[in-house]
């Protein structure tokens, strides 16, 4: 079966992120005053083919711990669907 | 005995490899380029990951880089107590392999920093392979050229790291002070350079390959190489398998 995990990546909480903060500004330069904060990240889609959906979660959680994010500065969250079919949301632990 | 034989690691998007073989070059020593794809650094007494955009940098600085071929031959050559040096590109892709503790993030003022440093020397004695020629608090001017060094790890590594002697190098003004407006990145306190707990492994921001030559502005870059010299020759098991 062929899946598309959507993959959001970010820096942890409290790391300072200078580009969202960045894009905060930009955004009240435009007259968006009731802006708080903006934390930028990543979104990677990948697509792959896994036999059902718990051994894609499976994979997808294999991805994020060995390449996608770095527990050190980052977290990744996903989420997961059957090319075609409903959403499955799935968090990292 | 010869001058030292160095491997230099080239991933595609290195850009200092040339430079670090310059510098080999004038003081005599055998450099080799390594690529990323060989699985041996060949007869090496001394690695060095330079810096650039490893493989462009994307998804995260040294994220695909820890990967090729060739750093399983570093890891291993790292374990044995090898001397493995990590310079800007290099740092961060020792820290993405988890031969160092923390991560480099992009810059507190999201520049790209290009200038001359100053740099306070901290714990010389627990890294002598590359420090060894210089004393504890000795001011040296290097090179940066980054757009993402600043050194994050978390509060606890930070406190090791600092109880163990491992915080190599400081960002500091002229004076020797790590005041704020001295730190080129936001860097958490300041960090310039870490080692590794055997103190074999040192991974730093700046450019020691790039002030090697008084012609480019500054020679305290040598420390490191003279350092790795004298290193090498006080150690019995180099000098026997050298004869």
């Amino acid at each position: 079966m062929q899946w598309l995990a959507e993959v959001h990546v970010q820096l942890r909480p409290g790391i300072a992120d200078p580009e969202g903060l960045t894009i905060a500004g930009g955004l009240h330069a435009l007259g968006f005053e009731g802006v708080q904060g903006v934390r930028h990240g990543k979104l990677l889609q990948v697509t792959f083919e896994a036999a059902d959906v718990d051994a894609a979660r499976s994979a997808v959680g294999a991805m994020c711990r060995r390449l996608l994010a770095n527990p050190v500065m980052e977290i990744a969250t996903f989420e997961l669907r059957a090319i075609g079919e409903p959403v499955d949301e799935s968090r990292l632990a | 005995m010869s001058g030292p034989r160095i491997a230099v690691v080239v991933f595609p998007g290195t850009w200092s490899e040339r430079d670090f073989v310059d510098v080999a070059g004038l003081l005599g020593w055998q450099a080799r380029l390594v690529w990323h794809t060989e699985t041996s650094l060949g007869e090496a007494d001394a690695v060095v990951l330079p810096g650039g955009f490893a493989h462009g940098d994307y998804l995260r600085t040294g994220a695909i880089a820890r990967f090729s071929p060739v750093m399983a031959a570093v890891e291993a050559f790292a374990t044995r107590g090898g001397p493995v040096l990590g310079s800007c590109n290099g740092f961060q892709i020792l820290c993405e392999a988890g031969l160092l503790p923390g991560v480099l993030l992009r810059n507190d003022h999201l520049q790209f920093r290009c200038d001359w440093q100053w740099l306070r020397v901290e714990a010389p004695a627990d890294c002598p392979a590359w420090l060894g020629t210089l004393g504890a608090g000795d001011l040296i001017r290097l090179p940066i050229s980054h757009g993402e060094g600043r050194y994050f790890a978390d509060e606890a590594t930070l406190d090791e790291l600092e109880a163990s002697g491992r915080v190599a190098l400081r960002y500091t003004d002229s004076a020797g002070r790590a005041a704020a407006d001295a730190n080129p990145n936001g860097s958490a306190r300041a960090i310039a350079g870490i080692t590794s707990p055997r103190g074999n492994v040192l991974g730093l921001m700046p450019h020691p390959e790039r002030a090697a030559e008084p012609e480019l502005g500054g020679t305290d870059g040598l420390a490191f190489f003279r350092s790795l010299a004298a290193w090498l020759v006080a150690q019995p098991a180099v000098a026997e398998r050298r004869l």
